[in-house]
């Protein structure tokens, strides 16, 4: 058995270094990537060599190997081989290439054992995961791709700013427990908590997600925000502050993801609501609840990734999302329709399906810290997950009124990609063992038991029937093309619109003031070339010179 | 909805309002058995407010009707023209769709 001793992003970088000269059809070589470097790292294990470079006196820890980074790197190692295979179809490199570094440098995060080496894959994920928006080619994609670099680099800035901080108050950059407690740590807990999407920091998330192609809504969701988790895992878990806002994460989003008509948006909202299950594990801080956190988070990106996969299928093949033009396209669309049932039964915590231990794992921890009216917020949640995520995206997808359209199936390789994800997600629900021998703290769960079943087919049942019951009663509110106003008003509205006012305010008062100038200026007698001094004007002018400084003097004096 | 078990099945399946019709008898059964189940099994009690029998079944609908009330008065609010921020030049009709060029 060799050991794994090369840093891990690296053969991500060098692939896409060679994915920009390689002609295009080998671009299917590309998958063997991730594929070969997750094997290698998986039998090498907990015996991956750590590496760290010297440089001068300070040390970069490019590998930092311990059972929770594996777990995550196994994670996006999956995810990254999976996006691969759902964008074979793509004569755009760019794609390709951006996947690729942007998947490297979620590996090189979570291997990361400095917050100076931290800072630099933070960073390469905004930059790379950037080209993913903008390959869109619309200009709504280009300006919701700079509105997310601002903030991605903005979240890199604070970063960097509390890491240095953090030097101050401790003589060390390593990654390690942090608290909230100095200034520096609730920097950290900023520059984390943008990428983790937290309540008002969440718009970019929502803002850019729907903007980006097909394929890069799909990497997207894999990597930016559970690096993040990672992170809120490493620095601050047990913080109680967290249960709060992850509590917070889990409700707000589910309203807007009721009335939102573009249904990748509503998907986002609903990634938001899943992070808040993670948020609320990392809190509590119990053994239990942090391994659900991880887990969920190893769950959510391939159920995620699965309902962005189909939703892209649907964009691919019809040119949008939007529930109120969709419908009946499961006519010609039935193997996509299935994959989205699948996601959706996952997401929703079906039994058997991948979202059921995890979610009731951060539950089951909830309710062992006590924290009772939480725990209800939390089942809320479930419930309204289920609701606009299991429910919604299917129905008015593939089901509602029939739109008349009749696309053609998903290609053959986004099929595949969707079907991989399919089987993980029933695989990881059905024999949980293949996922939580891995999770990295101890603890013995044992999701499937009489009550925990019922009560969970209980409530999702009764979820169903209440959709039911408010569509036969016309309650349920219509799909409509709209934008809701959400915390990004603010500095999409908001914010412009006060600049425009400063702005107007300024011009005003530099015309005035020159208005002013001018009307004293034409005051003073005017002297023309060529003629003759004249000792009026002349004396007059002097007198008017004095004046001034006589003011002048007078009011340095008095100051 | 009790969608999972028949998406596989032919085409027109979902147009004919029997088979719709047979799906609501079948799904408005299970949701029957389920509560029933309730005070047949057994549940471990953690909390108090599991104490109250069909505690799920009842959280589920209410919650859900809940969400969907709220959302509805919440669109009053915070719903706007979709051309609000700035206009969309990708409005459907108008994207071409071979942006993501077939191979």
């Amino acid at each position: 058995m060799i050991d794994y001793a090369i840093p891990a992003f690296l053969p991500f970088f060098v692939a896409a270094a060679i994915a920009l000269i390689i002609p295009h059809k080998f671009r299917f070589a590309l998958i063997l990537v991730p594929i070969v470097n997750g094997i290698l790292l998986y039998t090498s294990g907990l015996n991956t060599a750590n590496i760290s470079w010297q440089l001068h006196n300070f040390d970069i820890q490019i590998m930092d190997v311990d059972k929770l980074s594996l777990m995550f790197a196994y994670l996006f190692h999956i995810a990254c081989a999976i996006c691969l295979i759902y964008a074979m179809h793509l004569k755009d490199k760019l794609q390709l290439v951006s996947g690729l570094t942007y998947a490297g440098s979620a590996i090189g995060a979570v291997f990361s054992g400095d917050f100076i080496t931290l800072f630099i894959f933070w960073e390469l994920l905004a930059v790379t995961s950037a080209f993913l928006i903008f390959a869109r080619k619309t200009t709504a994609a280009q300006n919701a791709g700079i509105r997310y670099l601002i903030i991605q680099i903005l979240s890199g800035v604070a970063l960097l700013i509390a890491a240095i901080m953090h030097f101050n108050d401790i003589g060390s950059y390593d990654i390690d427990f942090v608290g909230l407690g100095t200034t520096a740590s609730y920097l950290f807990l900023f520059a984390f908590g943008v990428k983790a999407a937290f309540p008002f920091l969440h718009t970019w998330l929502t803002d850019a997600y729907p903007e980006a192609t097909p394929v890069g809504t799909v990497f997207l969701s894999a990597f930016t925000t559970k690096v993040a988790i990672y992170m809120l895992a490493r620095t601050f878990p047990g913080e109680d502050l967290l249960v709060y806002i992850g509590a917070a994460m889990t409700c707000f989003p589910i309203f807007y993801a009721v009335i939102e008509n573009d249904l990748r948006k509503v998907l986002a909202y609903s990634l938001i609501n899943q992070l808040g299950f993670m948020v609320c594990g990392i809190g509590i801080g119990t053994a239990l609840a942090l391994n659900g956190a991880v887990a969920h988070a190893f769950n959510d990106v391939i159920f995620k990734g699965l309902l962005f996969m189909t939703m892209g299928a649907v964009l691919t093949r019809v040119g949008h999302v939007n529930g109120s033009d969709l419908g009946g396209l499961y006519k010609t669309m039935p193997k996509t329709t299935v994959f989205c049932i699948v996601g959706a039964a996952s997401i929703s915590a079906f039994p058997l399906f991948s979202g059921f231990i995890s979610k009731s794992m951060v539950m089951a921890a909830m309710i062992e810290a006590g924290h009772e009216y939480l725990w209800l917020m939390l089942l809320f949640a479930s419930a309204g997950v289920f609701h606009h995520a299991g429910i919604k995206i299917p129905f008015f997808a593939f089901f509602a009124h029939d739109s008349g359209m009749r696309p053609k199936e998903a290609p053959t390789n986004m099929l595949i990609a969707m079907g991989i994800a399919s089987g993980l997600c029933i695989a990881f629900g059905s024999y949980p063992w293949l996922v939580y021998h891995l999770l990295p703290w101890d603890n013995v769960y044992q999701p499937y038991d009489v009550t925990h079943v019922l009560t969970q087919l209980q409530l999702l049942f009764f979820s169903a029937l209440a959709f039911v019951w408010l569509n036969k009663q016309g309650l349920y509110p219509p799909e409509l093309r709209s934008v809701n106003l959400d915390s990004e008003w603010l500095y999409r509205k908001v914010l412009p619109a006060t600049g425009g006012v400063l702005h107007n305010a300024m011009a005003f008062s530099l015309h005035m003031s020159k208005r002013t100038f001018l009307l004293f200026k034409s005051l003073v007698p005017k002297m023309h070339i060529n003629e003759g001094a004249n000792a009026a004007t002349l004396t007059y002018r002097m007198v008017i010179g004095f004046v001034i400084l006589a003011v002048i003097a007078f009011i340095t004096e008095i100051m | 909805m009790k969608a999972q078990e028949s998406t596989t099945e032919k085409v027109s399946f979902f147009d004919n309002p029997k088979n719709i019709k047979i799906m609501m008898i079948v799904f408005y059964v299970l949701c029957a058995l389920l509560v029933l189940l309730d005070f047949v099994v057994h549940r471990h009690i953690y909390l108090d407010f599991e104490k109250i029998p069909t505690f799920y079944a009842l959280y589920g609908f209410v919650a859900c009707v809940v969400l969907v009330v709220l959302a509805k008065l919440m669109r009053k609010v915070v719903m706007r023209d979709e051309n609000y921020y700035r206009d969309r030049d990708d409005l459907i009709g108008t994207e071409s769709k071979d942006e993501e060029h077939q191979s």
